[in-house]
């Protein structure tokens, strides 16, 4: 035995209020959903806890649901339902495609989205396409509800906008018409594989004019981003490859890589000008 | 605390403390060898299990989570048709070398083979591959289990072009 986790609590609240009390009651206790994450922090002690608080089989915190207007997805959604999902292959694309590139069979079965959100690892595939959709995420903690975008989540490496003892509970997105979308990931390898640099766009091109884009990243920053100044570019204007060239220049320039054991800062500045290149040119259709 | 959940079809009752995790349940309480010991992270599989009917990696698995499940290795599956053909197409194919990942490569692709069935969907070679990502085979016999997985599929669902 390579790894002993330390002696730690166990409870397994059937609700969200229980679940809330624990979190609140006991010093260092800590939300386990999927475990895929959270257990290899421990295992390595990155994470010290005392007790886990386990939330994956509350009822509130699971499920996908077309509300109408917009889809809603429980935190403690396992990864591999969101990919067997008619609402999210038919609405959510994107979010589809981010997924699939996620871990293995045996992960994507353990691992959910709420998970993937609040570990808040700058190379979270699920962040960009829900930055890149304006996603909204409901916390819920002992004052109530409260409703977080998306793009203030993210507050700084591995922290999130959540207060100690608030929970994740589920992911809003607004339904939309994108005619073009894309997620371009460049891993260590072919599968099963964490990001180098990953590129997500959401695109509305109509009659050849950008009415809309969406552009996310991760692996590139502290936490995963949008490109703003990029989107403004290409905002408005009539679709060509000199449009995209530049977009792609700009996206460079708004990240801020480091070095790391998966690629370099420089590499990783390249790449994400080479990958927003080829998202963008598949997302605005001329690929 | 203690946990209950059915084990091969058998219903078990284990007393853990939180922080055992379920391969060591398996391998140390319970005998089931057939689970193998890798890296202990979730990268390799060597520990896959099925809860309920799905693969998952025991090292990364609280038996506390397991409480209520369905647990399925090897061992459980001796006397299932579909298991018997995969591991004779196994077998054929030459698909295990040292044979240290075989079992949980055989639990995932049966896991596979069961759900392309259910859905009577024929998968794309692409999408073999693509299911037994998560186990780390080092001797390299991926060509091969996928050709085993294949031959099944083409049995059932006719031949690929």
């Amino acid at each position: 035995m390579y790894y002993k986790l330390p002696k730690i609590d166990y409870y397994r609240p059937k609700t969200l209020d229980e679940a809330i009390r624990l979190l609140r009651e006991i010093d260092n206790s800590r939300v386990i959903a999927g475990g895929t994450d959270l257990l290899v922090d421990m295992k390595t002690s990155r994470v010290r806890v005392r007790a886990l608080v386990d939330i994956s089989s509350i009822p509130d915190l699971r499920g996908i649901e077309d509300l109408g207007r917009t889809i809603r997805i429980g935190a403690a959604t396992r990864l591999q339902e969101l990919i067997e999902s008619n609402v999210v292959s038919q609405n959510l694309p994107l979010l589809k495609a981010a997924v699939e590139s996620m871990g293995s069979w045996q992960i994507r079965n353990m691992a959910t989205i709420g998970g993937n959100l609040c570990n808040a690892s700058p190379a979270a595939d699920t962040a960009p396409p829900l930055l890149a959709y304006d996603a909204e995420f409901v916390v819920i903690g002992s004052e109530g509800l409260r409703v977080i975008p998306s793009t203030k989540f993210f507050v700084g490496y591995r922290k999130t906008a959540l207060n100690p003892c608030e929970i994740l509970k589920e992911i809003l997105v607004k339904k939309s018409e994108w005619s073009g979308w894309s997620y371009v990931k460049l891993g260590r390898r072919g599968g099963f594989t964490l990001s180098v640099v990953a590129v997500a766009v959401l695109a509305k091109v109509i009659d050849g004019v950008v009415y809309d884009v969406r552009i996310a990243l991760n692996s590139v920053a502290p936490v995963p981003i949008r490109a703003y100044k990029a989107e403004e570019v290409v905002r408005g204007k009539r679709v060509s490859w000199s449009l995209i060239e530049e977009a792609a220049n700009t996206v460079a320039g708004e990240v801020t890589p480091i070095d790391d054991v998966r690629s370099t800062s420089w590499y990783r500045r390249e790449m994400s000008y080479q990958l927003a290149k080829d998202a963008l040119a598949k997302a605005l259709g001329v690929a | 605390m203690r946990v209950n959940f059915t084990l091969n079809g058998n219903r078990v009752e284990v007393d853990v403390e939180p922080n055992e995790i379920l391969l060591d349940t398996l391998r140390l309480r319970l005998g089931v060898k057939s689970v193998k010991r890798g890296c202990e992270r979730g990268e390799c599989g060597a520990c896959t299990v099925l809860v309920n009917g799905k693969p998952a990696v025991s090292c990364l698995l609280l038996t506390v989570q397991v409480d209520g499940s369905e647990i399925t290795t090897v061992e459980g599956l001796y006397s299932d048709h579909l298991f018997g053909e995969l591991v004779e197409e196994f077998s054929k194919n030459f698909a295990v070398q040292c044979g240290y990942c075989t079992p949980a490569m055989l639990l995932t692709a049966y896991a596979f083979l069961n759900e392309a069935l259910r859905k009577l969907l024929k998968p794309s070679k692409e999408d073999i591959v693509k299911a037994i990502e998560g186990n780390l085979c080092r001797c390299g016999t991926y060509p091969r289990v996928v050709r085993a997985i294949t031959e099944v599929l083409e049995r059932k669902l006719g031949k690929y072009g």
